[in-house]
């Protein structure tokens, strides 16, 4: 019976039962897009972060080399996260006797950790290829010639494939394969720049890790990266919450106004009901019911409509996905059934103090 | 008449066009608060983003190759071109001037310290007043570097006093306070110096004593320029000689760091100017990846108040049945009906607009206080275009429940059926 009452209550005055249904999901949806994003987009913009490049650098102590092994140490303390990328230098001389430059590394690597700041026309491939800075290029004259460079006595020659530009000092330096560099130059690599992911407290253990495993190296974070994300990072959670909290307000304050409305439309039905002997507290109890479950239907819509909505903004925006979070619906659901309940109580309470007569008799 | 019933309207029915009222304003204020932050975020996360240092550095045009590693200059230090220190106030006359956060002149210097060990002394602006026109401003290194820390204190800018790099420090086992002798003169060491960067080996000092060590007085070797810039797009990368005067402009007057870098070497005579990548680049990405965030945020807010507007009016308009119903059968047409609740729905959303306007300014206002602890401003010309939106939308909420209200038979509708 009392389902049936509630069955027949919804389909009876469908209109408006959808309208009210209509408000619950939209708000609901609104509320999971938004709590789903404020959880996701630090990490989101932590990756965008990550494209500066290193944020921890390990170099040499004073005067000495680091050990053969240092990069599969970092490797393997880094995990599967991070990049690490060898940099060995080396100031060689061109035929007319000017000092350049060379560096050598892993230009693979070097690709993931720089590739979107460093303005590339084309990364070397082959052996002997040169990554030639914009600087050094002027100087050198080498629009696209191989040219010789020496380094104690040993000299190589080079092919210029592409340059590179970033207005700081790699402007000035020629990058080869670090294979190569070794073979001509016999100077090990000095420095390790790395790309730790992952949040402020992470990056300072993968440091401390890093320190404890490589005794005799200097590990340090590069501080003008690391404090300007912190920065960014903080100011965007707090603008974020504060818009979240504003656009679920917002929505709860359609869902109540509406489901008022509802409510109090069917002043009709109530009176009708307690004149037939119903009382007051069962009465109470069938609106409650009927509209918690339409906040819980609502809600329920709402949360699956506001993945989708999320998962849009992560690819339109960030051209990632941003990852559902299951732990978002139960709130989502409460916060619904709430709602309904509040506005579903307030204008029975008020009713229940008018006699049925007064309501049937249409004042 | 019309007035009359309007004026009756709302004094008889405080509470609910109340409630109403309140949605209204809610949502306009809301909505208002959002626009204001979306529109102002850029401008506020740039800002915040200068905590990533210099974007833009100039060098002298006919530049030889340097010779760095790890921030240790080999190269010969008389070698190469300056920039005139003199210059320099001139970065604060350019069109985007205000777009400038700071500058910090630097100037290397190798020295010999206690035995034959080769130092690099960096000579700069720490926190110097320069001064331009009438203009009064003060820049230098702790505005162009923020992630510079000093155990100690600062030196002031006219004093011969320095800062030992971190490392340096250790290895020479100096501490602030403390004398060290550099090109035969002793000078004090102010405060320690930790950068994570090359200047951990080095000693920062001020530009004039940089200077009378190399001997070249007004010296400048490259300028690190902090500025406030749009992220880059199609446009701002093409080439200024190849545009129509019309797009020069354009390009001119947008805050590109390629049109920045171009005016700094109008400005300076004899100079280059690049953007330095790593920062520029990645500043414009993160912005840009912000700015599309909020824009798709502040539509959910739009949504959402539209949304809120719109139910409440909807259920303001069909509480009145019974009203339509006693208009009607005293002889009023569907127009007039119609028209008394657009009226009346009209000057409920330009007076709670208004408020709500007011409101959302308001929190504006605080956001932007706690958050950025800086003002946001807010546009007076969104206050027409908050009204007409918050007007639209309470005619589209109610117009559903008032066309239903306007089609129901007058009988039924007084007999109470509704």
């Amino acid at each position: 019976m009392f389902l049936r009452m509630l069955w027949r209550a919804a389909v009876l005055r469908r209109g408006r039962a959808a309208s009210a249904l209509l408000a619950m999901v939209v708000a609901a949806a609104v509320a999971t897009a938004m709590l789903n994003l404020y959880v996701d987009v630090q990490a989101k913009l932590r990756r965008e972060f990550r494209k500066y490049g290193a944020n921890v650098v390990v170099v040499a102590r004073d005067g000495q080399s680091l050990p053969d092994d240092t990069l599969t140490t970092v490797r393997s303390a880094l995990g599967s996260g991070g990049i690490a990328v060898p940099f060995a230098y080396a100031v060689a001389r061109t035929p007319d006797g000017r000092s350049v430059v060379v560096a050598g590394t892993d230009f693979q690597q070097a690709q993931k950790l720089n590739g979107s700041w460093w303005s590339v026309t084309a990364w070397p491939k082959a052996s002997h290829d040169a990554l030639v800075g914009a600087h050094a290029a002027v100087v050198l004259g080498a629009a696209g010639k191989p040219f010789d460079l020496s380094f104690q006595g040993r000299s190589i020659r080079l092919n210029p494939v592409g340059t590179l530009q970033t207005g700081a000092a790699e402007d000035s330096r020629v990058y080869v394969s670090l294979a190569e560099f070794v073979e001509w130059t016999h100077v090990p690599y000095s420095t390790v720049e790395i790309s730790a992911s992952g949040s402020a407290d992470d990056v300072s253990t993968a440091i401390q890790r890093l320190g404890q495993s490589l005794p005799g190296a200097d590990v340090h974070p590069v501080r003008q990266v690391t404090e300007g994300e912190a920065n960014v990072l903080g100011k965007m959670r707090s603008t974020l919450l504060v818009a979240s909290i504003l656009i679920i307000l917002t929505a709860a304050v359609c869902v109540l106004s509406t489901l008022t409305g509802w409510v109090s439309d069917r002043r009709r039905d109530f009176a009708l009901m307690k004149a037939l002997g119903a009382s007051g507290r069962m009465l109470q109890g069938f609106f409650a019911a009927e509209a918690a479950a339409l906040g819980a239907i609502g809600a329920i819509l709402g949360f699956s409509i506001g993945v989708g909505v999320a998962i849009w903004i992560g690819q339109a925006n960030f051209h990632a996905p941003v990852t559902p979070r299951l732990s978002v619906l139960p709130l989502v659901l409460a916060g619904g059934i709430v709602i309904a309940l509040i506005a579903a109580i307030l204008p029975i309470s008020l009713l229940r103090q008018v006699q049925p007569a007064t309501i049937l008799r249409g004042e | 008449m019309f007035l009359r019933l309007l004026y009756e309207s709302f004094r008889r029915q405080k509470r609910r066009k109340l409630l109403a009222g309140v949605a209204i304003m809610l949502g306009v204020g809301v909505a208002t608060a959002m626009i204001a932050v979306a529109t102002d975020i850029g401008d506020k996360i740039s800002r915040e983003l200068r905590t990533y240092g210099a974007n833009l550095i100039v060098t002298p045009q006919e530049d030889t190759l340097d010779v760095e590693i790890g921030g240790v200059n080999l190269k010969p230090p008389s070698d190469g071109a300056y920039l005139s220190e003199a210059d320099l106030p001139k970065i604060k006359g350019m069109f985007w001037r205000n777009n400038i956060v700071g500058f910090a002149p630097m100037l290397p210097a190798s020295i010999t310290l206690g035995g034959a060990r080769n130092v690099t002394l960096l000579g700069t602006y720490f926190a110097r007043s320069v001064v331009f026109g009438k203009q009064d401003f003060i820049t230098g290194v702790r505005t162009t570097h923020p992630w510079w820390k000093v155990q100690g204190a600062w030196p002031e800018d006219n004093s011969e006093d320095i800062l030992l790099g971190d490392h340096l420090a250790a290895k020479l086992n100096r501490t602030p306070g403390q004398d060290i002798e550099l090109a035969g003169r002793p000078h004090r060491i102010a405060g320690i110096l930790s950068t994570g960067g090359p200047e951990d080996y080095e000693i920062v000092a001020p530009l004039a004593l940089a200077q009378e060590i190399l001997g070249k007085p007004g010296a400048v070797r490259r300028i690190y320029v902090s500025a406030v810039t749009k992220p880059e797009d199609a446009f701002a990368r093409r080439d200024p000689k190849s545009m129509s005067p019309e797009m020069y402009d354009r390009w001119y007057c947008s805050p590109y760091a390629q049109s920045i870098a171009f005016q700094l070497q109008e400005a300076i005579p004899h100079s280059h100017a690049e953007q330095i990548r790593q920062v520029a680049q990645n500043e414009g990405t993160v912005l840009s990846r912000i700015q599309g965030l909020m824009l798709l945020i502040t539509l959910a807010a739009l949504l959402a108040s539209a949304l809120a507007v719109s139910a409440s009016m909807a259920t303001a308009v069909v509480e009145r049945r019974g009203e339509v119903g006693l208009m009607k059968a005293l002889g009023a047409g569907n127009l007039a009906v119609a028209v008394l609740f657009f009226a009346e729905a009209t000057l409920l959303a330009l007076l709670a607009g208004a408020a709500g306007f007011a409101g959302g300014a308001l929190l504006a206002r605080q956001i932007g206080h706690s958050i950025f602890a800086s003002q946001i401003t807010i546009q007076p010309v969104l206050l027409p275009i908050i009204l007409a939106i918050a007007v639209l939308v309470t005619f589209a909420g109610s117009a559903v429940a008032i066309r239903r209200a306007v089609k129901f038979d007058p009988v039924y509708a007084l007999r109470g059926d509704a």
